[in-house]
């Protein structure tokens, strides 16, 4: 028996991971995406009132590789994806690194809808691929993964699963609360589900919906109760973006909390991006609910503690 | 002063004036959202638990209690009888107080008893305990498989998983802030 018993236990797991990275490349791969590789080291952040990044000399590491993916977008580069570890300061708990992996890619010939389609098919086709088949178990449910999944829009949710709604909500400043406590931990316990159309002041770099302006095009994947994934069509607006940004970052001060210098090369380009749809996934979640693991770290090689 | 990042199972804050013990903690964050710490708190002088969200900014005045060096003698019923080492005076903590510290109490054990005013109401104790097993299934040899684990039963009467190698009989270390194994004791 190793004298490191708890990750010498891990290693079917870590096995099973790594058929999953290389499932996930294959999907892409089929579906005429180019993989790719940004800097993991970046000047500036994009400034989002909750998101950390971790410093790294004077620049920082990436909190997510968006906005260097959006820049080979308007690039002309039209159908990529990238799988890498991203640092956010401070977050750590069973669901939680502050060094993680994700997974991001974006289309330019699709909506957020597109990519709800498209998540079912590659979380369906990976698990085939691994084995698992249409239906997996997770904290002793049952969830099958054949499509089309749930799709709940979060005004829905907000009526559905709490006595309150999405605007009072917001006024009373109790959003986050009642989605961790209420909404999340109901969602995808039978199928996927994505919950969808957030208040626009939630989707910082997301496109606002045509029809209704108090809404962007921005959804999120859970399953099994966990948030997995983070799409929405993308804001090619540089003007708004940066309005947007400047306001994230006047939070992030009313907060106590460092600001970002503006990303002016990614602003510059941002006009020349097509209408497009991008989004990131956790792989390490995507791994846990494959794997039926209790917690995050289950599915790695080693947690901040172990080092 | 505390703030919601220093959270961690075990901490001890003021609330409305009374002193509580943190049961259970996770982080959580809703996508995009902001960091929220989910808590079980267990006051410390009426053993009641309640669940409680922090966010980020809030911020906790830590339970400063006098602590005393005593010794654990005995249990009787649902009474945990310690003594005080230095003037030999005996007090009585009651199960309901102890939370999991009752899984890792064996006679002759040194613990810190924490003291709200002259009352004692929970005890501290060391990171690492050493205690033995009672009962355990066997290990079947030969067989490879790493992933497992298996029941055991201590002394205390405390269930814990354990690596597959662990036999009756054996001392084995526990982590009493997880109440996980730690390691084998070579005796």
């Amino acid at each position: 028996m190793a004298k490191n018993w708890p990750l010498a236990r891990r290693k079917e797991n870590l096995q099973q991971r790594a058929r999953l990275l290389r499932e996930i490349r294959e999907f892409f791969v089929r579906n005429g995406y180019v993989e790719v590789e940004t800097p993991h080291r970046i000047p500036s952040p994009a400034p989002e009132s909750h998101i950390d990044a971790i410093p790294s000399g004077t620049w920082f590491l990436h909190t997510s590789p968006e906005l260097c993916m959006k820049r080979m977008m308007a690039a002309g580069y039209d159908k990529i994806f990238q799988i890498c570890r991203c640092w956010r300061e401070r977050e750590r708990g069973s669901l939680h690194l502050p060094e993680f992996t994700l997974l991001e890619w974006y289309r330019a010939d699709g909506d957020y809808y597109s990519l709800m389609e498209e998540c079912e098919g590659l979380i369906q086709s990976v698990a085939s691929s691994i084995g698992l088949g249409q239906k997996i178990v997770f904290r002793g449910r049952k969830i099958d993964l054949s499509p089309p999944w749930e799709r709940i829009s979060v005004k829905e949710a907000f009526h559905d699963y709490t006595q309150t709604s999405v605007t009072e909500a917001l006024e009373r400043n109790h959003f986050d609360e009642i989605m961790v406590q209420d909404i999340e931990p109901r969602l995808g316990t039978e199928k996927p589900a994505f919950l969808y159309d957030y208040p626009a002041q939630r989707g910082a770099l997301a496109r606002l919906k045509r029809q209704d302006q108090t809404v962007a095009e921005r959804f999120e994947l859970y399953i099994g109760g966990l948030e997995m994934a983070n799409g929405f069509s993308e804001l090619v607006d540089a003007k708004e973006q940066s309005k947007r940004f400047q306001a994230e970052n006047e939070n992030r001060q009313s907060l106590g909390k460092r600001i970002y210098s503006m990303p002016d090369k990614f602003l510059a380009e941002l006009d020349e991006m097509p209408p497009s749809a991008g989004i990131a996934l956790g792989v390490d979640r995507l791994a846990m609910v494959f794997l039926n693991a209790e917690t995050i770290d289950e599915v790695v090689a080693f947690t901040p503690e172990e080092l | 002063m505390y703030t919601a990042s220093d959270l961690r199972k075990g901490l001890k804050v003021i609330i409305d004036g009374e002193p509580y013990v943190v049961t259970s903690f996770d982080f959580s964050k809703p996508g995009k959202g902001q960091a929220l710490y989910r808590t079980k708190l267990r006051n410390m002088i009426t053993g009641l638990t309640m669940d409680r969200t922090y966010r980020e900014g809030d911020t906790f005045e830590p339970a400063s209690l006098e602590e005393r060096t005593m010794q654990f003698l005995y249990k009787e019923g649902d009474h945990y009888h310690f003594m005080d080492n230095e003037n030999y005076e005996q007090i009585i903590i009651s199960e309901g107080s102890l939370g999991d510290a009752k899984n890792f109490l064996i006679e002759n054990l040194n613990v810190k008893v924490l003291m709200f005013g002259d009352r004692p109401i929970g005890v501290d104790l060391p990171n690492f305990v050493n205690l033995r097993v009672m009962k355990t299934e066997p290990w079947v040899r030969g067989d490879t498989s790493k992933a497992d684990f298996k029941p055991a039963t201590l002394e205390t009467g405390y269930v814990l998983r354990v690596p597959p190698f662990i036999e009756e009989g054996e001392l084995i270390t526990i982590d009493t802030r997880t109440g996980e194994f730690s390691k084998r004791v070579k005796e």
